[in-house]
């Protein structure tokens, strides 16, 4: 072989060449693609099954007096009343704790992204550290602060509730905002720096406004989690069929209020389940658009 | 000179306050530990850690406390989602980064955003009114006894919710691909399907088992909606159409019991402890496996 | 040959051809828009068979897209629109458009290698690397395999250094080792033509002295297109060259008239080192 030529070895190979289609390859492609046609449209189709069956059960179930009303004693028990204060509650309680990891989860990343960048070792292990417990699930944080809340000896209430979720979306929060950050230019820090700013200046006003959409992606990222989550909340809001007036008291939540009455054995009640599922669902679908909209239209205030 | 002064301050105050925030994150993965170990303590007097994982007696009254039943449950609802999820992730995430017309893959990304979505008592919801009647009657004509509360379910259900994990996951991983390796396989005579077979699919493999791993660990710890269309039953699954009772269920069912005996609580504690467990070693175990892959 | 480059330069039809001899690929009146930017105009160009052929001009001038072209690697982005054509000359099928509804493109992609900026060997092993390839294409006895992939391995000089590790991932060679492994895949799979995209702009110096003597020594049985913004190395291995700016094509000459005699006023400009 070492010795043949150039060309001879040329002709071998062009005396095996196949054509460049065949039936067998052409079949192959085909049944693949329409495999993976199946699975996007599958995925498209179960999302539209899932949203008109949660629209149509809810919208037949809903009126507009659920919105108004709290649920007074014996909800659960056929005894009338709305879920305003679980709407109110879930509010309060998403919006504060959001509020409470913007704050630690702003810090952490521009921590992260001014300070620990001279330590790369040490950046690596906390974005190590964030991903670890990035997908611990709600149900360990909601085990984690009733567990709090017993060795404090506090009661339930919406402020327990609150630092339990605010636990929950922080790391969510941090990695959304960290992979914002780390895509601003080392030059920009540089620059500043270089103009006499010091890096707390840096940080909480230029990176805070280079990253102002992501940011506002983030919180509502987050926002829409703390909103949706049960599992986390369970253990500690407690429950209350007013609507809360303070930190300290009880507060009953929308998707709790959701499981509680779906488990109801009275019919009138699921069907009030249904009809909270679908404003729910519609307030998720609402602050998806919004941070979409956000998104976009803040996109022209970045320098870069 | 003082305004120099004023701002080196407030400079140093933030400074410290910026890595207290960092301190105080870093140290949750360990609070979380601690706290959840520090509660099963109790657990532990009276039962070895092998009685608790491998015993399948569950009667808290007497103080017996096997997890298996649990574990068990756990696992086969979570496979049964994977089994569902993973071809479906697979094949729509090449669809979509590697053949779709862009309106159609913004159509399909879309939809996945709004599942992603959708919270957790939602599916529970709708799981009860539509998969749990459905797989009843399926159970039915097969001639099986059951009203549809199953490990099936639980399985269907929870394969709808990690699709938007898994898939967002497997697209990034393919559109990281640097696109001159398609070109240099094309230029080779592969037809499209041959580089995306051959090429592109070996490329990603690490990943798309990160992916997969991922996405077990999240299905692993999802609650509510299993929780809603699971059954329930404390026992050992035997058939798809089975209840069962998977950890997070347990923890979240058992929330009414918890001050009456301390040993329940402890045990609910544990059942968290276990989940944070398994979360946590498949986090660290893919990360690690990526960093490896990545060097080479 | 003046009123020849005024053809090519004024996209007024007819070829131009700036050599003896068969040419292989033909340009015709090629323009291509990505979105609304205008990025080739009016190209007219040919080049010759088994000759090495450089597109020289600075960064941005569409060189790297003209090459693309030639074997449709700009279908892989979206937003392209193509006018003209371009026609790649066979003994056997005459000429075959580039550009067209019923052009088979695996066919088109098969009379051509490529070799890119950097080194992007495929995820396997260095030996699959090579045997990939002629596997796609035809059927051979694991000998056949084994004797083609070391011929071609020593064509590059890469022999020595690999042929105790041929199953080890081909990601582990040094980068200007990849490079010579690419070559060596693209030459085995037996193309016409070989297309290469400034093939040593990621190399140490050794590495890319090895390329380009390689790069030489093929013309005599490949047609070797080569983008480069490298003046020394065109001046070093050039046969003829294409020189373009701002998406056109400014001339087209062999390689010492080019360089010696250069007729366009961007060129003088560009040789004197103004747009570097």
């Amino acid at each position: 072989m070492e010795q043949r030529s150039l060309a001879e070895v040329r002709a071998l190979v062009k005396s095996h060449e196949k054509p460049a289609r065949t039936g067998r390859k052409l079949g192959e492609e085909i049944f693949f693609r329409s495999l993976m046609n199946i699975a996007s449209v599958l995925i498209v189709g179960v999302m539209g099954v899932i949203l008109v069956s949660i629209f149509y059960k809810g919208i037949s179930t809903f009126s507009w007096s659920m919105l108004t009303e709290d649920m007074g004693s014996g909800f659960y028990l056929n005894r009338g009343g709305g879920i305003k204060n679980a709407i109110v509650g879930s509010l309060y309680l998403s919006l504060s704790a959001t509020l409470l990891a913007l704050v630690v989860g702003l810090a952490c990343a521009l921590c992260m992204n001014v300070y620990m960048v001279k330590f790369p070792k040490l950046l690596n292990t906390a974005r190590f550290l964030l991903d670890l417990i990035w997908g611990v699930p709600s149900i360990i944080y909601g085990a984690f602060g009733f567990s709090l809340m017993v060795f404090f000896g506090v009661k339930t209430s919406l402020l327990a509730g609150i630092i339990t979720v605010a636990l929950f979306i922080l790391p969510i929060m941090i990695r959304a905002i960290d992979e914002v950050m780390k895509t601003v230019p080392t030059g920009l820090s540089e620059s500043v720096l270089s103009m006499g700013s010091t890096r707390s200046e840096l940080s909480y006003k230029v990176y805070v406004r280079q990253c102002f959409p992501g940011i506002v992606t983030a919180v509502l990222l987050a926002f829409g989690r703390a909103v949706g989550d049960a599992a986390s909340v369970l253990y500690v809001t407690g429950e209350n069929s007013k609507t809360p007036t303070s930190l300290l008291d009880n507060a009953t939540t929308l998707p709790v209020a959701i499981y509680n009455q779906i488990n109801s054995p009275y019919a009138a009640t699921q069907d009030k389940a249904y009809a909270s599922a679908f404003v729910l669902t519609l307030i998720i679908l609402l602050i998806s658009l919004l941070s979409r909209y956000i998104s976009k239209r803040y996109q022209k205030y970045r320098i870069y | 000179m003082n305004i120099s002064n004023h701002r080196r301050t407030r400079d140093r105050v933030i400074t410290v306050l910026t890595y207290l925030a960092m301190t105080f994150v870093l140290l949750l993965p360990f609070a979380l530990f601690i706290g959840l170990a520090a509660k099963s303590e109790l657990l532990f007097r009276d039962n070895s850690l092998g009685q608790l994982l491998f015993s399948s007696q569950w009667r808290p009254s007497s103080g017996e406390f096997g997890f298996k039943p649990f574990i068990v449950g756990s696992l086969y609802v979570t496979l049964i989602a994977m089994l569902i999820s993973a071809p479906i992730c697979f094949l729509s995430a090449i669809h979509i980064t590697q053949y779709a017309p862009r309106k159609a893959a913004k159509i399909v990304v879309t939809a996945i955003d709004i599942l992603a979505g959708i919270p957790s008592v939602v599916y529970g919801v709708w799981g009860m009114v539509f998969v749990v009647p459905w797989l009843g009657r399926i159970a039915a004509s097969l001639g099986i006894q059951s009203n549809g509360y199953s490990i099936l379910a639980g399985g269907v259900v929870l394969s709808i919710m990690v699709i938007p994990f898994i898939l967002n996951i497997l697209m990034e991983i393919y559109r990281t691909i640097p696109k001159e390796l398609t070109e240099v396989s094309l230029s080779l005579g592969a037809t499209r399907w041959e580089t995306i077979r051959d090429v592109l699919n070996r490329k990603a493999l690490p990943g798309i088992l990160a992916a997969f791993g991922f996405g077990f660990a999240r299905a692993f710890g999802e609650t509510m909606a299993v929780l809603m269309v699971v059954g329930n039953v404390v026992m050992i699954p035997s058939g798809l159409f089975d209840p069962g009772y998977p950890l997070p269920a347990l923890i979240a069912n058992s929330f009414g019991e918890l001050g009456s005996i301390p040993e329940i609580e402890s045990a609910l504690m544990f059942a968290a402890l276990i989940l944070l467990v398994v979360v946590l070693v498949f986090n660290a175990t893919l990360r690690w496996l990526i960093i490896r892959v990545e060097k080479y | 040959m003046d009123t020849q480059a005024m053809d090519a330069k004024m996209g007024a039809g007819g070829s131009a051809k700036p050599f003896e001899g068969e040419g292989i690929i033909r340009v015709d009146n090629l323009n291509l828009y990505a979105g609304k930017t205008h990025i080739l105009k009016n190209v007219n160009i040919e080049i010759p068979k088994n000759k090495l052929t450089v597109i020289l001009g600075p960064s941005g001038c569409g060189k790297t897209t003209l090459l693309k072209c030639m074997n449709r690697l700009t279908d892989l982005t979206p937003d392209i629109k193509v006018s003209g054509n371009i026609y790649i000359r066979d003994q056997h099928t005459g000429e075959l458009p580039v550009f067209g509804a019923k052009t088979d493109i695996v066919a088109l992609r098969r009379k051509m290698g490529l070799l890119s900026q950097r080194p992007f060997p495929l995820p396997m092993n260095i030996y699959n690397n090579i045997a990939y390839g002629l596997k796609l294409r035809g059927k051979y006895t694991r000998a056949e395999l084994n004797d083609l992939v070391e011929y071609y391995l020593r064509q590059v000089n890469l022999w020595e250094e690999v042929k105790d590790r041929l199953r080890s991932p081909a990601v582990r060679l040094s980068i200007g080792q990849q490079q010579r492994l690419c070559l060596a895949r693209g030459l085995a799979v037996n193309p016409d033509i070989i297309l290469a995209d400034e093939p040593t702009s990621a190399l140490d110096p050794v590495s890319s002295e090895a390329i380009e003597k390689q790069f030489a020594a093929l013309s005599k049985d490949f047609t070797l297109v080569m983008v480069t913004h490298v003046l020394r190395q065109a001046r070093r291995i050039a046969d003829y060259v294409i020189f373009m700016y701002l998406g056109e094509v400014i001339e087209m000459r062999p390689a010492q008239e080019f360089f010696e005699d250069p007729r366009e006023e961007q060129t003088k400009k560009y040789l004197s080192g103004a747009f570097n």
